[in-house]
């Protein structure tokens, strides 16, 4: 009978994450979802975001989140990646309701990964009664005990400086971020576009944060710094229905400079490209679909499922010839909704490190 | 040689009846205890493992009252993995439901048996309008379908009825922001369940609630479970004997075929069938017989189940509060456990037949002299072993101090009495034909010794059914008396009322107030406890003569009642006395949520049927240590004639229903159906005990009457006739049949007090005066002799039809 629990609750995660992250087997609910979408408020191009509000929630879209992952190295020099990820969904169009009555819902992911293992966990709960929330002014997004907040001294433009916690079973972090830089629009000035069909969000990010804190894995606690990037996207609609997953890029380079690519998967194979160049400087460019090759170069089975954990990444038009590979091959998220999200190392035309993020591998190799 | 050894019972189809019949009967009735037992099992598990269960820890408040939601909050954030409740109960169309407000995403896994909310239905269940969860047997007793919406008595809608077979009976299960509205308790809750998952490093419990809430630890065995567990014991006792007395009917069929066939196994062992072989094929056709016998007991056991789970559900549902499903669903190890016993029963039950085969010498013929020897130094071997079971059940009441041994006393009385009984007869008999001087007579009875051993083994089923059918008829004798009497002491006020809150209880006793009729008004308090882990209510008694005078005490001191006005002293009921092993005058430790609470006890009451224990303390003390509880109860003295009045009064005003207001007569009505129904499934099981040993003497008879011709035929030929000789062979059964049960009485009275003073005082904790009711056993004697001429009228009616041609073959066939 609990099997028959886990099921519903792998299903509540299922239509969650659906919705977040494209899934082949949910890939005719969209449909279906597309229609009923209509009352949630939709992602135009041309509306300028604005802070601090935007780092706040926006209940009248159906999906949105926060994602942050730091590439860190402890005491001793070992290299680790974690991660801290908040999602909404709204159940229904209607803004914010108090009390059970919400029709927010809230998932979150923390993960800890060294070369040897990797751990993860989750967290569910409705909004309405306090248990998770994301408020702009002071910013505090959190879900249960696990936060990502920021103080009076937290500037609007920079979304820093915030001290992020997470536990689980076996391991649990804090640690403070700072940045005196803004954050960065993605795409066109905040309009991420999806596919050619008009599937979009709004989506910038924060790839400038130096973190310092602490992680504790196994009951040893090593004190840890090193750099980390966060993600913001919101939505109503973000994908079509015949895109099964998606393969994400976040990367700090040697000379500075960041680099976010994507490729989001059609099941006929003609995949959609799109990535941002962010200069030293902090101007970011979007990169043009046709100048952007990934290639997978090994595959790691993990159980029944074929995972894509090395690439060759080139984009020729900025003399970009690079490598990545994985800090763990197995940095398998055993979530209800479990997908491929750690740490990697890029060497070639420039050296550094970043997150990878792939969701949409199931058994058949879809 | 099977073809050979199954030609006999061609032609004995008796006989095969008979075995068949024994094997069918001990299946039946052991396997339909068995359902009836599994099936409460499996439904406390249930109950245990779903939502608010004792299965999982959980945090509550330490008066047992709801509390602010936003503890819920809090604690999850400080790393707690806990998920909220809310309980309660609605009315809806005039019966009672627990209602379950959950919240499926933070509910641990491993409480959520109850709402198999799959796909796209979570979404459902938190939507508006909702879901409410229900088990199917409940929708069907709303008379409702699925996806009704139906509204409370309270005029508030459900959420729109969603079958689940997963859950209890009884229970609705709605979202908990649904509960809060139904019940009316916005942003309340009344239990955090605690997941066993980890979830990492959480603060300190007081530090983030203080001392509002308390921990209660994951319980493996259930309270359900601990106070049922005597009426399940209660079942199986009567199921082991049912199968006892049908074994004893197998043994018999069994010996007796063996006995006949004695000439064709000795033709086999001398055509050179090795004793080994022999062995193999009679225990081939007992495997094959048995199974025939068990899967035919299976199949009656179930329809015993299904008959008495009606009886056996109002017994757990009025007595303990436990909901059994009205379906009967059974798991497929019962089956196989069915068929096992069926199989064992049947090879233990010939083990001495089979022992004899293999020893069997191929050249002695039939030596009935020397067998009757034998069975003489079997009868005395069976006197000593009753001397000796006499002993041991001696002993046991003497050292023996549980349940188990209380059975144990019942089961070597029962044991050693059947078995003493042929010597007892035989020395009857034997009594009865040395007083006697006229040929016949004596004949009668020294005819009568030689049938005795034929006949044994049904008459000891006989005397056991009647000595069980004394005993426990005289124990629900002695207890509806006691019960009766009981009750109008403990029920002394007219009218009960509880009210819906306090603001409420303040209004109804302000209007009360202004009635003349009403003599007294008396508070009520109730709080619960746990005392050595025994679930414990609290009642606060005020100071009044109803209680004085009424309240039914067995031992007190002269000044009890003023000690518990004092607030010092504390009546303790029977049941707790016991298993705590307290007395007068000791002094009892209660805990309470402002601190332990010593009490001096300075009565013991009596509590019949109430599983839990009870304490009677002065009202006053108890709400000074148990700070805001609920006093919304309270009874009333009013004139009898001044009762329908009151309470229609009272009703229509207040909108209370019958839970919430009860004049004495209907309280008293409905206890005393609860006990009848609580015997009605041992009257049941002893009805049919009694029957099957019916079915055993009948059927003893019938074989018997067929080896008969030769010892009756010379008497004829010396002159009497057919009826005559009919009615003596129906005078010796119904002498044998009324001297066993003549020998019932004194057995059934010592089962009787056997199950007052030890088995009832072990399985309940009380224990009844006793008494003998003569005209019951006078009726049981009827029933008993009325059986014996049933059993009897068959062989008679074939003997008075034998043609006198037959009885001249036997001097024909003499050999």
């Amino acid at each position: 009978m609990s099997a028959n629990w886990l099921l519903s609750r792998r299903a509540f995660a299922g239509g969650l994450a659906s919705l977040l992250l494209a899934r082949a087997a949910h890939a005719q609910g969209f449909a279906g979802l597309g229609s009923e979408a209509s009352g949630f408020t939709e992602v135009l191009p041309g509306r300028p975001l604005s802070f601090p509000a935007d780092h706040g929630a926006h209940p009248d879209f159906r999906i949105e989140w926060w994602y942050l992952t730091a590439n860190l190295t402890d005491e001793h020099g070992q290299p680790l990646g974690l991660q801290w990820t908040l999602f909404r969904q709204a159940m229904a169009p209607g803004g914010e309701d108090s009390g059970w009555s919400s029709r927010q819902m809230w998932m979150a992911h923390a993960a800890v990964t060294r070369a040897g293992s990797h751990h993860s966990a989750e967290r569910f709960a409705r909004g309405g009664i306090g248990q998770a929330a994301v408020t702009a002014t002071p910013f505090n997004a959190h879900l249960d005990n696990w936060q990502l907040r920021g103080s009076e001294a937290t500037s609007a433009a920079s979304l820093a400086p915030l001290d992020v916690s997470a536990a689980g079973a076996d391991f649990s972090y804090a640690l403070k971020l700072r940045t005196e830089r803004p954050v960065v629009l993605q795409g066109d000035r905040g309009y991420s576009k999806k596919s050619e069909r008009g599937q979009a969000s709004y989506y910038y990010s924060q790839p400038y944060f130096e973190a310092e804190g602490s992680v504790t894995l196994g009951g040893r606690t090593s004190a840890v710094r090193g750099h980390a990037w966060m993600d913001r996207e919101w939505s109503s609609q973000p994908l079509a229905s015949d895109q099964t997953g998606w393969d994400w890029f976040s990367l700090h380079l040697s000379s500075g400079d960041k680099l976010m690519l994507f490729r989001l998967r059609h099941s006929d194979g003609r995949h959609y490209f799109a990535g941002n160049w962010i200069g030293n400087d902090g101007h970011s460019t979007p990169l043009p679909a046709d100048g952007i090759e990934l290639t997978p170069t090994t595959e790691t089975m993990i159980g029944e499922r074929r995972v894509p954990t090395s690439w060759r990444i080139a984009i020729p038009g900025r003399g970009v010839a690079l490598t990545s590979t994985p800090l763990n091959a197995n940095s398998w998220m055993t979530t209800r909704f479990p997908y491929w999200e750690g740490p990697i190392t890029v060497a070639g035309s420039h050296a550094g490190n970043g997150y990878l993020e792939m969701t949409g591998y199931n058994a058949n190799g879809g | 040689m099977l073809r050979v050894l199954l030609s006999h019972w061609q032609r004995h189809p008796l006989q095969l009846a008979t075995l068949l019949i024994g094997l069918i009967a001990a299946t039946a009735l052991w396997s339909g205890v068995q359902a009836l037992n599994q099936q409460a099992r499996t439904s406390y598990d249930r109950a245990a493992a779903a939502l608010g269960g004792s299965r999982t820890a959980m945090l509550e408040s330490r008066s047992g009252d709801s509390f602010a939601q936003s503890l819920f909050v809090e604690l999850r954030r400080a790393g707690w993995p806990v998920s909220p409740l809310l309980e309660g109960r609605v009315q809806v169309g005039g019966r009672t439901l627990r209602l379950l407000g959950i919240e499926p995403l933070s509910m641990p896994i491993e409480a959520g048996t109850a709402p198999g909310i799959t796909g796209g239905e979570l979404q459902n269940f938190l939507t508006p309008p909702g879901q409410a969860l229900l088990a199917p047997d409940t929708l069907n007793e709303l008379k409702a379908s699925a996806g009704a919406v139906l509204t409370t008595d309270a005029e508030r809608a459900l959420p729109p009825l969603t079958p689940q077979p997963e859950l209890v009976p009884g229970v609705l299960v709605v979202d908990i922001g649904i509960a809060q509205h139904l019940l009316n308790k916005p942003d309340q809750l009344s239990k955090l369940l605690i997941g066993s998952a980890d979830h990492g490093p959480r603060a300190e419990l007081r530090s983030v609630v203080g001392d509002q809430l308390r921990y209660v630890a994951a319980d493996d065995a259930t309270d359900l479970e601990r106070l049922t567990d005597s009426f399940h014991l209660n079942l199986t006792a009567f199921g082991l004997l049912s199968f006892l007395v049908g074994l004893f009917i197998v043994n018999s069929a069994i010996g007796l075929a063996f006995e006949q066939r004695r000439p064709m196994l000795r033709t086999l062992r001398a055509c050179g069938a090795s004793a080994a072989e022999l062995n193999a094929v009679l225990i081939t056709e007992l495997l094959l017989l048995s199974l025939i016998g068990g899967l035919i007991g299976l199949i009656g056991g179930y329809f015993i189940a299904a008959a008495l789970l009606p009886d056996v559900a109002a017994t757990l549902r009025g007595l303990y509060g436990a909901q059994l499903p009205g379906q009967l669903s059974l798991r497929p190890s019962w089956w196989f456990a069915g068929l096992a016993i069926s199989v064992i029963g049947a090879l233990s039950a010939s083990t001495a037949s089979l022992l004899k085969a293999s020893r069997l010498p191929v050249l002695t013929a039939a030596q009935p002299r020397a067998w009757q020897d034998a069975q003489q130094r079997w009868l005395l071997l069976q006197g000593g072993a009753a001397l000796a079971l006499a002993l041991v059940g001696a002993l046991l009441v003497w050292l023996g101090d549980s349940l188990t041994t209380g059975f144990a006393v019942l089961a070597t009385i029962l044991l050693g009495a059947a078995l003493g009984l042929p010597a007892v007869l035989g020395v009857l008999l034997r009594l009865g034909e040395r007083l006697t001087r006229r040929p016949v007579a004596t004949w009668f009875w020294a005819d009568s010794r030689l049938q005795l051993s034929g006949l044994s083994l049904a008459l000891m089923a006989l005397l056991l059914a009647l000595g069980v059918n004394v005993g426990v008829g005289t124990m629900v004798q002695s207890f509806s008396r006691t019960f009766n009497v009981w009750l109008d002491g403990r029920l002394a006020a007219e009218v009960y009322v509880s009210a819906a809150d306090e603001a409420q209880a303040a209004e109804i006793k302000a209007l009360l107030r202004d009635r003349p009729q009403v003599q007294a008004v008396l508070p009520g308090v109730r709080a619960e406890v746990k005392l050595d882990g025994w679930p414990t209510d609290l009642l606060g008694f005020a100071d009044h003569a109803t209680y004085r005078d009424n309240w039914p005490l067995l031992q007190a001191t002269t000044n009890s009642w003023d000690r518990l006005a004092a607030g010092d002293g504390v009546m303790v009921s029977e049941q707790l006395a016991r298993r705590m092993k307290l007395k007068l005058g000791d002094r009892l430790q209660v805990p309470t949520p402002t601190g332990t609470w010593p009490l001096d006890i300075v009565a013991i009451y009596a509590d019949y049927g109430n599983p839990r224990g009870q304490l009677g303390v002065g009202i006053d003390a108890l709400v000074a240590h148990f700070p805001g509880i609920a006093q919304t109860r309270f009874g009333l003295r009013v004139a009898p004639e001044a009762v329908p009045a009151l309470v229609s009064e009272l009703r229509d005003r207040f909108h209370l229903d019958n839970r919430s207001l009860a004049d004495q007569s209907l309280v008293k009505t409905e206890s005393k159906r609860i006990f009848n129904r609580t015997f009605a499934v041992t009257n049941a099981l002893n009805a049919f005990t009694l029957g099957i040993a019916g079915v055993a003497l009948f059927t003893s008879l019938l074989t018997l009457s067929q080896s008969r011709l030769p010892q009756l035929a010379p008497l004829w030929a010396l002159g009497l006739t057919r009826r005559k000789l009919a009615l003596l062979e129906l005078g010796k059964t119904m002498a044998m049949a009324l001297i066993t049960a003549l020998l019932a009485l004194p057995l059934g009275l010592l089962v009787a007090w056997c199950l007052i003073a030890v088995v009832n005082v072990k399985a309940f904790g009380w224990r009844l005066p006793f008494a003998v009711f003569p005209a019951e056993l006078a009726q049981l004697l009827a029933v008993a002799l009325l059986a014996a001429l049933l059993a009897a009228l068959l062989p008679i009616i074939k003997l008075l039809r034998t043609q006198p041609a037959q009885l001249v073959k036997v001097f024909a066939d003499e050999r």
